[in-house]
């Protein structure tokens, strides 16, 4: 007689893990499912939390990824506002914090990142928040309005989109950075001028190149930013956005390799066969560039969630795909592709003071990456390209009376 | 309420009850329906939610905007009735509509 199969358990009830339960069904899979989340909500989506949310032009219905009868009608068991603290991959079981036990015959860990702490005085002080989650966009909206200023520690895409939100809502912002310039780590000096000049036309105030020494408050509240040199910003509460921290501890503790990140396979698989990880959490190779990544997006998660699906259930694994991801702020779609990873060249094609065009990271005439405002045809163009590994012209790329289409034939 | 019909690429046919305000894709999505991927959400950035409005449908779902338009210009087996299906609104007036689905949103 054949064992009752133990099925699949997930760690991690986000943008990943929900979908690799959503996908395990369409492709057919028919043990059970299990999905462990340790916030109290069913998945949902995060990249809204500092945009169209914040805004309050979307309202939680919105942000689910499947309605809640989705998951009994097929058969997903949700176990919500739990934890699991342990793997044990010898006996296959799951521990939870509050002593229960699941055991697995595939085991798919999708724990995410966590929002990166400032460790200095005031951190604890109120008003000083992080986004993340539902909840911590609840309490950021809480303190947004007209009349209420938002001081934003770190100027990446998360930063940036508060800060765009913050004014929508009658409000300001100042952005501190600690980096010369905002988005530092991840773009170009055109964009991050370009970004920088919109905000600030926008009333948006910067500090770059700027060391915060202390959160300080009254009454237990945040009122301000002390920076290296003793000036204090004033603000009415602060978010702080430098990062977000793999959560691998569950894996690490596991004996499972851990570099950064989980460390995985093209088919989302850890060294440990019945052991998959997905999304933000992980460390993966991407054949395009001849090296491993830890990326943080809904695409990468999305796509490792197909491959692990695909590998569960046995069929052919999905093609390789080209990274990319979004932001938006204000009237600007923000959308890039690929990694501008061992590059040799970057042009820039449009017009910058127009507020559209792209610019195009290459090694000698390959694009690696693209980075595009309110471009949609240099971007999926681009995208395109950077699969293709094709040589392209660098003149006709560069000149935007040459369409794309006629750049890319 | 109107019923939209998504045909997947293999025939396979889901008359689904939609939400009249909800987009095509969010209609596909929030039933589990295959072939509409819709990585961004419904943001018009990814152009993973594309489907062919029928033919006798084409005129009732509205203009492409620009972005939309752009998008679609560089995703993989474009026809003349193609649309990204996080831009169509699903109204009483598209009572009955039929979407179908390309091979792959990759």
């Amino acid at each position: 007689m054949s064992k009752t199969p133990s099925g699949t358990v997930i760690i991690g009830a986000g943008h990943a893990g929900g979908t690799v339960a959503a996908l395990l069904r369409q492709y057919g899979y028919q043990a059970p499912i299990t999905l462990i989340g340790d916030e109290p909500l069913a998945p949902y989506q995060r990249p809204p939390l500092s945009k169209a949310w914040l805004k309050g032009e979307t309202d939680a219905d919105s942000l689910a990824l499947r309605p809640g009868s989705f998951y009994a009608e097929a058969a997903i068991t949700l176990v919500l506002g739990a934890k699991a603290i342990a793997i044990d991959r010898g006996t296959r079981v799951v521990n939870l914090s509050d002593g229960r036990t699941l055991t697995y015959d595939s085991l798919i860990i999708a724990t995410g990142a966590r929002a990166r702490t400032l460790q200095l005085p005031g951190a604890d002080l109120r008003g000083v928040l992080t986004l993340r989650s539902a909840a911590d966009a609840e309490s950021l909206k809480a303190m947004l309005g007209p009349g209420k200023r938002l001081a934003v520690i770190g100027g990446g895409y998360i930063g940036l989109e508060a800060a765009a939100s913050a004014l929508a809502l009658g409000g300001g912002a100042v952005v501190i950075e600690r980096e010369a310039r905002i988005l530092a780590r991840v773009s170009c000096a055109e964009i991050s001028a370009f970004f920088n000049d919109y905000h600030r036309a926008r009333g948006v105030t910067f500090e770059v190149g700027a060391v915060v020494e202390e959160l300080v408050g009254a009454g237990g509240h945040v009122t301000g930013v002390r920076l290296a040199g003793g000036r204090v910003i004033p603000c009415d509460a602060v978010l702080i956005g430098i990062g977000a921290p793999p959560n691998e501890e569950i894996a690490k503790d596991a004996g499972l390799d851990c570099d950064g990140g989980i460390v995985v396979d093209e088919h989302a698989r850890t060294a440990d066969p019945a052991v998959f990880a997905i999304g933000d959490v992980t460390k993966r190779p991407l054949p395009l560039y001849g090296c491993s990544f830890r990326l943080e997006s809904v695409a990468n998660a999305l796509e490792q969630a197909r491959q692990a699906a695909c590998a569960i259930t046995e069929r052919p694994a999905p093609a390789p795909e080209v990274t990319w991801n979004w932001s938006d702020q204000y009237d600007l779609k923000y959308q890039f592709a690929g990694i501008p990873f061992n590059v040799d060249y970057h042009l820039v094609r449009g017009d910058i003071a127009a507020a559209k065009f792209a610019v195009f990271h290459l090694k000698g005439d390959v694009i690696q990456a693209v980075e595009a405002v309110n471009a949609p045809a240099e971007f999926m163009a681009g995208r395109r390209l950077i699969g293709e590994k094709r040589p392209i012209s660098r003149e006709r790329l560069a000149d935007s009376a040459i369409s794309m289409k006629e750049v890319a034939a | 309420m109107a019923k939209v019909t998504y045909v997947e690429h293999n025939g396979a046919k889901h008359a689904i009850d939609v939400k009249v305000g909800l987009s095509v894709m969010e209609g596909a999505v929030k039933n589990n329906i295959p072939g509409i991927d819709a990585d961004c959400g419904g943001a018009c950035a990814c152009a993973t939610c594309h489907v062919y409005v029928d033919e006798a449908w084409a005129d009732k779902t509205g203009a492409k905007s620009a972005m939309e338009e752009s998008m679609l210009d560089f995703a993989e087996n474009v026809e003349p009735t193609s649309r990204l299906s996080c831009q169509i609104k699903v109204t009483e007036a598209l009572d009955g509509l039929i979407v179908r689905m390309p091979e792959s949103q990759h």
